[in-house]
């Protein structure tokens, strides 16, 4: 069996990333999902995270929220509504939007939808571990 | 007999005009170009959002088996009461007829349904201005004043809805998102318009607004986003085609600024968008079929708006190069005229001249 795998990200506006890839790691909606080729079909819908993959030896990261995921034994599609490559972050933005929702978390305001403060939150740290990679 | 000078500075302002419409149509040829690449870039995720739904159909049980009803409150349909019209037009005039004819339509829309009340969306500057000079704009809802500060737009459900301005009302308007049209704005607007729709606040959703599939086939279209009735076909429930005239008008204008009038070859990326998550195979599915597409169908409406934002853009650029183009040879028409009148002039004159010498000489 061939030790490789076709992998492609798309988003709404484009195809992202199409490449030969080794490895992968893509955030499940109920844990991370570790890929080597030759995986079982599988279908997921993913949670907000980091993907990772290695192609011809290097490790690539990209930022991920919401969207999801087939898995065949020689190829791996990604349909992500936001992706972005480590150097793409608008650190200044995610930092911004992280301050935003720790300040609705910490209110006791009920007005407040926690739930999406919370997804917000989670956003933006993921955004900025990521940026870190770059 | 007119004045020389006075011909010959027309010419030049005309001139003037000329190159400016053309330098104008350069570049709505340009962004057109630009405007029908995003548009394809976007077609993958488009393709393939709506088939893994497709495919999803046939696995989940959508349809409650003892009632018949569907499961999902996006498929429920009830009897169109109040409806949600998204207006798409641009932001800038200089494009011909395009809002006007939108808006034309628009009007024809509202007057079609008398017995319903409606709630209008305008995108871009010129609905929005139509509409505000027609219709009112919707109270307020106490919650939504700190918007801005971050609280949802999805309202608390024990929340009444205050009392209509109107029978027609505008309940938003976007206007400078269409210079750079962004996924998430279309997510944005169709989270609102999807929490309105569950709330039963609004029965049906619309969205008018130019499609473009080339620069030859376009039409206005009101499309029903919601409640959806068969994924992957579009519900039109209003066109318009353009007429056979204006047609030509827009294959001069593309032939002449180089742009490309068939629509851009799909054929090879919907193939790979069908293969994805349809394979006759047995997938593991880490989440249930259920909630897989509960999951992915208000994702399908907000690609639906992005869509059309797209298509709309792309109609935009193509009618104003068309118009600039129009204006371009007429104003070369007008040079040629008024250069034809200016040298009948000169002629005019000198023949008059050389009369009074003739004649002066004659006299002694």
């Amino acid at each position: 069996m061939a030790n490789t795998f076709q992998l492609e990200i798309v988003t709404p506006s484009r195809l992202l990333v199409k490449d030969v890839a080794e490895e992968a790691q893509i955030p499940g909606l109920s844990g991370y999902l570790g890929i080597l080729p030759g995986h079982a079909p599988l279908i997921t819908e993913l949670a907000v995270g980091v993907i990772t993959y290695k192609a011809n030896g290097a490790t690539h990261t990209l930022s991920v929220a919401w969207g999801f995921a087939e898995v065949l034994q020689d190829k791996v599609t990604i349909l992500a509504e936001t992706a972005e490559r480590p150097q793409e972050i608008d650190i200044e933005r995610a930092q911004k939007a992280k301050e935003r929702a720790e300040q609705r978390l910490k209110s006791n305001d009920l007005k407040v939808d926690y739930t999406r403060a919370e997804d917000a939150l989670q956003r933006a740290e993921t955004r900025l571990n990521v940026a870190k990679e770059k | 007999m007119p004045n020389i000078l006075d011909i010959r500075r027309r010419i030049r302002s005309v001139v003037n005009t000329r190159q400016i419409t053309q330098a104008m149509k350069t570049v709505s040829a340009a962004k057109l170009r630009r405007a029908q690449e995003s548009a394809l870039a976007a077609r993958p995720y488009s393709q393939m959002l709506t088939n893994i739904l497709k495919s999803l159909v046939s696995r989940a049980d959508i349809y409650d088996p003892f009632t018949g009803l569907p499961r999902h409150p996006l498929l429920a349909e009830r009897p169109e009461k109040n409806i949600l019209l998204i207006v798409v037009t641009g932001d800038k005039g200089l494009a011909g007829a395009f809002n006007t004819n939108i808006l034309k339509m628009v009007s024809r829309f509202i007057e079609s349904n008398p017995d319903r009340n409606i709630d209008v969306e305008c995108i871009g500057r010129k609905g929005r201005d139509f509409m505000r000079r027609r219709y009112p704009i919707a109270p307020k809802r106490a919650s939504s004043a700190d918007g801005a500060t971050g609280a949802s737009p999805v309202q608390p459900e024990n929340e009444v809805a205050p009392p209509r301005a109107g029978r027609v009302q505008i309940v938003g308007e976007y206007v400078g998102v269409l210079s750079k049209v962004e996924h998430n704005f279309a997510a944005t607007l169709s989270e609102g318009v999807i929490a309105r729709y569950t709330r039963c606040e609004i029965d049906a959703v619309y969205i008018l607004f130019n499609e473009f599939k080339s620069v030859i086939a376009q039409r206005l279209v009101a499309e029903r986003l919601l409640p959806i009735k068969e994924i992957g076909e579009v519900d039109v429930s209003m066109a318009e085609e353009a007429s056979e005239e204006e047609r030509k008008k827009r294959i001069e204008a593309a032939k002449s600024a180089g742009v490309g009038l068939r629509p851009a070859d799909t054929a090879a990326v919907d193939e790979a968008a069908a293969r994805f998550a349809t394979l006759p195979i047995d997938y593991i599915y880490e989440q249930r079929p259920e909630r897989l597409f509960a999951g992915i169908l208000p994702k399908y409406i907000g690609i639906q708006i992005f869509h059309a934002l797209l298509e709309s853009v792309a109609a935009e650029h193509a009618a104003r190069m068309t118009a600039m183009d129009a204006a371009t040879s007429n104003a070369s028409d007008m040079i040629d005229s008024l250069t034809l009148i200016m040298n009948r002039a000169r002629q005019a004159k000198i023949t008059k001249e050389i009369i009074e010498i003739v004649s002066g000489a004659a006299a002694q």
